[in-house]
């Protein structure tokens, strides 16, 4: 009934955070709740209601039995008495306790059991039960709708904050992070709010009502169950301190055992040829043994929550059955009063570990909302224009004139990555960037689709200003194949046409041609209907590479950006390629970023990049005739060659 | 699937499984007798009036209350030890078996649906075992034993028993059939959202650079309405389930007290059998509900086992066979005999009838295009693959006689994309032979081209390095791997295109170096760059899974077109002449 090891081991992956931390993250979660207000306020009458109907429950039934051994008392006393006489009757013949027991009675002497007062007590008790669960039902209904939609919306806040986060962001951020938040975390975060929020609420109700039912039947009781309250509580406390640190460990252990899964299969193969087969299973059986020792422990101690729990609900009941005993002999107290507290006793119990198991939940619940909420808080990108009604006049056919004009970025104040580069392309004209690793060629591609905005100077596009420009407009104009090869879960058909959904086969497969990628695609089993997982696992780097040119081929816009596209592709393949890409270019403006020189040779204009800085600029043999960089790299590469 | 995964794994717990159970039927036993002296106290101190009955009962119920808390706690430890151990034995068993896969079937799951399965998955049967280890044996014997006592406490009675027990049976059925496929569905929801996402995030550039931002908005729309629509649905369900089952457990009570009452006052039972019964009743309608809950994980760890058992149940692709024959003169000699390779139901072959062979003390190299087959050939020598038809050859024996650990022994592998395990240089450098002395290490090194970057790295060769290698560069990770697969000392060396992140130069070197070290050796080399293979003894160029040329750089330029195409690619038509 509790929610035992799951809610436990959930609990366990909150990290330590101060209180302060905790209350600005539970306000914040109140906050997005705040839309809901009215309903949750109904959802909280709704609970008190339902609660208030089911703790008078066994009050009422105590009082069937009341009216039960009231009967029974009474049948045995000589009828026509008087209850007054009845007592006196049984003190005189010695039977005091049953003479005091009676004092506190409400009977008619020599009457037996009043079954008509027995129905109507019983009916009021059915009653009583069913309008509760009737309540209670409303609540849950009620809060299901909140919690969803309040999760439903949260899981679209984060979406479009990816959508509205800058580049930048993804660059600093691990992607495996980001997407453990907005994954992971969320996924907790809707359990905590969906499990929890509901329960907790209808446990800390049950517990004031009972408390208060037990209060107002007997205080001498009461006091019993109260003193067992806090021990049910330092007790679950007191152990899950303890399990706490076990399930850190067994968390940090599963992390060390995961890390050497994964290692062991990324390598698979090298394991085998190297033979290290037996080492590396040794090894695991050595890590796994820890994890099974912390395992071990944590379940341990976060199992004996329950038991303990048990005990001392136990002890508590064995308490107000003597102590209730000791009082309804003595008429200081209704057997009905009794039974009814010995329900509410074992009613008291379940929703204390409930709320204990909650608690913890709710701790792992809040650790994800503050990582959630760091993730929403993340500055947005700039916002485009709102008045945008600049146009470029590119329609998609034609090439387009790209100028910089003292265009400065940099990443960090003192370090600028493009540092005033001045540049006019005009329609049509192929562009080919060349320089060593880290010159800024990436970067410079990267502002043209405006990934980045510039620091200082002018980005123009057909003369207007990218400022004037919303994003989308300007990166319309643009088809690109970047370095990191990109595949979605999908069809291979689907993954080409990304850009243009609505093209038709024909268009797809004239793509894929032109890109070599229907040789390939037709080698396996499906075809255009492979699905492919989202590393592609069942694709080689080269192929990967190949399928991106496709989809930009497909894409079909004024200006062509090829960022390093064909470097896992072979050399013969690249040359058919680029024969492909100039029909393609015709009347296109496209910029090239090569390594392998070979390349580039025949583009309009090389411009040599170093330092962020367009050290020289011109074709191939103006560049060559200069003896500078541009000839020192590409001498370079046939030195191999000539040893 | 999961009982028979379960029953396996508790096979070696029996004994203390068995205790186990005893101890938990001793706890239900004492938790079913509290109500019973509870009724004593009533019937035999309360009315009797009796305070001395009620003392001595009392005592008891304590007594009874500690030794019932002492065998849930001796309980609880039996069942964490057994269920944690049972799953360890399963990760073991999960990790042991894939180290006898074949490289086809770890592609086939995928390095992150096998570390799913061994850890997740694993643990969701955990979760399992360490319920059914304790509430599902409780909730039978509480639910026997609740009847028993209840039949002891009023027979007549007890026949209220025959209908509360079937509705809320019923009742439960109801709801976790309605529940489960949906919940199901609520699982592969979620799954799609986080697909979505995280492909938002590994495709941010793509999806900005092609303007599918409102795309994407709209496919992860469709995923977030779908999943809040099922979601709600179960979880209203769930609202529905607990006040009605609270209801059906309510009313009972309402109604033993309605027919119980009659009896007590027809005379024919006692009232306190009366409280104790409405106890009972409540702790078989009790443990009917908690069976319930465990059952409620029931989907999920039988889902998990069935992954698990995938696993379990996959026979390796490649084995050894079953009387490895052992080649009696191992020279390094590698033959292909008219080999055929086809992934399965796959349009065309990815090789076609090749027959070639690499000698000792000669470097073989192997070029040609993207998608040509060249990795595909290099995978068959260690047995990665086995080929379709046609025979693999190794020291004279066809691979599929020989046992996989010896034929190993024989190969250095440089792998197309260099992976280097966590630790320091030096354990990455003695992986193959952990016997090499440090004069070996860097012997190996030097030819690698790699002793000047070691040398610097903070430590040398105790310098650490990341999984997978990825603290060094691309150029001085191959080098590492070569360096590795040269300190191993096989007789055949296999180097697929791992020289591409090296500059012209310094593969150049390598070369020069790796002739001297690799004299008697069968090398392989697999590249792209004309530059890498021109020196060998040996290329075969290899177009569209064929064999369209072999022989050394001048006899190919001379008489092999699609060579011709390459080096002209490379090298300008100056360089074919």
């Amino acid at each position: 009934m509790t929610m035992g090891p799951m809610g436990a081991m959930r609990g366990a992956l909150a990290p330590p955070r101060s209180s302060q931390d905790v209350r600005r993250t539970a306000r914040r979660l109140v906050q997005l709740l705040r839309p809901d207000r009215w309903r949750l306020w109904g959802a909280l009458a709704l609970g008190v209601t339902s609660v208030a109907f089911m703790v008078s429950g066994p009050q009422i039934l105590g009082n069937a039995t009341n009216v039960l051994f009231d009967g029974l008392v009474a049948k045995r006393l000589p009828a026509g008495t008087t209850q007054r006489q009845a007592e006196q009757f049984l003190r005189a013949h010695g039977h005091q306790q049953l003479a005091s027991m009676i004092a506190g009675m409400h009977l008619t002497p020599g009457v037996g059991v009043n079954i008509d007062q027995m129905g109507r007590v019983l009916g009021a008790a059915a009653l009583v039960y069913l309008v509760g669960a009737t309540f209670s039902y409303l609540q849950g209904y009620t809060m299901a709708g909140v919690t969803q939609r309040v999760m439903s919306q949260m899981r679209r806040d984060v979406e479009t904050k990816l959508s509205r986060l800058p580049l930048r962001y993804f660059d600093s951020h691990p992607h495996g992070d980001v997407l453990s938040r907005v994954t992971n975390d969320i996924d907790n975060l809707t359990t905590t709010i969906q499990q929890g929020l509901s329960q907790l609420l209808t446990s800390a109700l049950t517990v004031i009502g009972v408390l208060a039912m037990m209060l107002w039947i007997s205080p001498l009781l009461a006091v019993v169950a109260v003193i067992t309250i806090p021990l049910a509580f330092v007790v679950t406390v007191l152990i899950a301190r303890r399990s706490q640190v076990q399930f850190a460990a067994q968390w940090n252990r599963t992390g060390t055992l995961n890390g050497l899964v994964e290692e062991t299969h990324s390598g698979h193969e090298l394991v085998q040829v190297f033979g290290r087969r037996d080492a590396t299973v040794s090894e695991f059986t050595r890590q796994n043994r820890r994890l099974y020792e912390s395992s071990f422990r944590a379940q341990f101690l976060s199992g004996i929550v329950q038991p303990s729990v048990q005990f001392i609900s136990n002890l508590n009941y064995v308490v107000i059955a003597v102590v209730g005993g000791y009082r309804v002999a003595s008429g200081l107290l209704s057997l009905g009063a009794v039974t009814a507290f010995i329900q509410y006793s074992r009613q008291f119990t379940m929703p204390i570990t409930q709320i204990a198991g909650q608690m913890n939940m709710l701790q792992s619940g809040l650790a994800s909302a503050e990582r959630v909420f760091e993730f929403l808080d993340a500055p947005d990108e700039r916002a485009d224009r709102a008045d945008s009604d600049a146009r470029t006049g590119v329609d998609g056919t034609g090439g387009a004139r790209v100028t910089f004009e003292h265009v400065t970025f940099r990443y960090e104040a003192d370090e600028p990555l493009i540092d005033d580069v001045n540049l006019d392309v005009l329609p049509g004209q192929t562009i080919a960037i060349v320089g060593p690793t880290g010159a800024g060629k990436t970067t410079l591609v990267n502002l043209l689709v405006r990934f980045y905005e510039i620091d200082s100077g002018h980005l123009r596009l057909n003369g207007v200003d990218y400022r004037d420009l919303t994003r989308d407009e300007v990166r319309r104009c643009f088809a690109m194949v970047l370095q990191d090869t990109w595949v979605f879960a999908g069809s291979i058909r689907d993954n080409i046409a990304y850009a243009r959904p609505e093209a038709t086969d024909d268009e797809v497969i004239a793509a894929a041609i032109a890109a070599h990628v229907d040789n390939f695609v037709r080698t396996l089993p499906a075809g255009y209907e492979t699905q492919l997982d989202e590393d592609a696992s069942n694709l080689s780097s080269g192929q990967r590479q190949l399928l991106t040119i496709a989809r930009a081929f497909l894409a079909d816009q004024s200006v062509l950006i090829l960022d390093e596209a064909t470097s896992n592709v072979d050399t013969r393949t690249e040359v058919l390629i680029q024969e492909a890409m100039a029909r393609l270019r015709q009347g296109r403006t496209s910029f090239v970023i090569a390594h392998r020189l070979s390349t580039i040779r025949h583009a309009d204009t090389i411009l040599v990049m170093d330092h962020g800085r367009i050290v020289e600029q011109g074709d191939h043999e103006a560049l060559m005739a200069r003896r500078g960089l541009y000839f020192d790299l590409y001498n370079s590469q046939f030195a191999g060659a000539e040893t | 699937m999961l009982t028979r995964l379960v029953l396996r794994h508790l096979r070696p717990y029996r004994r203390p499984v068995a205790l186990l159970v005893v101890l938990l039927m001793a706890q239900t036993v004492g938790n079913l007798y509290l109500p019973n002296l509870n009724a004593d106290i009533i019937n035999g101190g309360v009315v009797a009036g009796n305070l001395h009955y009620i003392l001595r009962t009392g005592v008891w119920m304590l007594l009874l209350t500690l030794a019932v808390g002492a065998f849930a706690v001796v309980a609880v430890f039996f069942a964490s030890r057994v269920s944690m151990a049972a799953g360890a034995d399963m990760r073991g068993a999960i990790f042991t078996r894939v180290q006898s896969f074949a490289a086809r079937d770890v592609n086939a799951f995928g390095t992150a649906s096998l570390i799913t399965r061994n850890t997740n998955d694993v643990q969701q049967i955990q979760i399992f075992l360490q319920m059914a280890l304790t509430v599902m044996v409780i909730a039978p014997i509480m639910s026997v034993g609740g009847i028993i006592m209840a039949l002891h406490e009023g027979a007549r009675l007890s026949v209220l028993l025959l209908v509360t027990v079937p509705v809320m049976a019923i009742f439960i059925g109801a709801v976790m059939i309605r529940v489960i496929p949906q919940f199901r569905s609520m699982q592969l929801k979620i799954d799609r959202i986080n697909q979505v996402l995280r492909e938002q995030i590994t495709g941010v550039r793509v999806i900005r650079a092609f303007v599918r931002t409102r795309y994407e908005a709209d496919r992860f729309e469709v995923a977030n309405a779908s999943l809040t629509t099922t979601a709600l649905r179960v979880n209203r369900v769930f609202a529905l389930a607990m006040p009605a089952m609270m209801t059906i457990l309510n009313l009972s009570s309402v109604a033993v007290i309605w027919f119980g009452g009659r009896f007590v006052s027809e005379g024919s039972m006692p009232i306190g059998n009366l409280t104790a019964f409405l106890t009972y009743i409540l702790q078989i309608l009790l443990s009917v509900m908690m069976a319930v809950m465990v059952a409620i994980l029931v989907p999920r760890a039988a889902a998990s086992a069935e992954r698990i058992e995938a696993v379990l149940d996959t026979t390796p692709a490649v084995a050894d066979p079953s009387t490895p024959v052992t080649p009696s003169a191992p020279s390094g000699l590698v033959q292909l005999r008219d080999v055929v390779f086809a992934y399965p139901g796959s349009e065309r072959p990815v090789l076609e009838n090749l027959t070639v062979d690499f000698e000792p003390g000669a470097t073989s190299a192997i070029i040609g295009g993207t998608g040509s087959g060249k990795t595909t050939l290099v995978n068959l020598i260690p047995r990665f693959f086995d080929a379709t038809s046609g025979a693999v050859v190794v020291n004279g024996v066809d691979v599929r006689d020989q046992a996989l650990e010896p034929l190993w022994a024989e190969i250095g592998l440089v792998p197309q994309t260099a992976y280097l395990f966590s630790g320091t240089v030096e354990s990455n450098l003695r992986f193959g032979r952990p016997e090499a002395t440090d004069a070996e290490l860097w012997r190996a090194l030097e030819v690698a081209q790699a002793r000047d970057f070691v040398a610097t790295m903070p430590g040398g060769l105790d310098a650490p390095i990341d999984q997978g290698g990825t603290n060094v560069s691309g150029g001085q990770r191959q080098r590492l791997a070569i360096a590795r697969a040269l300190v191993k000392r096989p007789r055949i060396y296999l180097f697929d295109d791992c020289f591409s992140a090296l500059d012209a130069a310094t593969d150049a070197r390598l070369r020069a170096a790796l002739i001297d070290e690799t004299a008697d050796a069968t090398v392989v080399i697999v590249a792209q760059r004309v530059s890498t293979v021109m020196h060998a003894d040996r290329i075969v160029v290899l177009d569209d899974g064929r064999i369209v040329g072999v022989g050394t750089h001048h006899h190919l330029l001379a008489d092999c077109e699609p060579y011709r195409e390459i080096v002209i690619s490379q090298l300008g038509a100056a360089a074919a002449t």
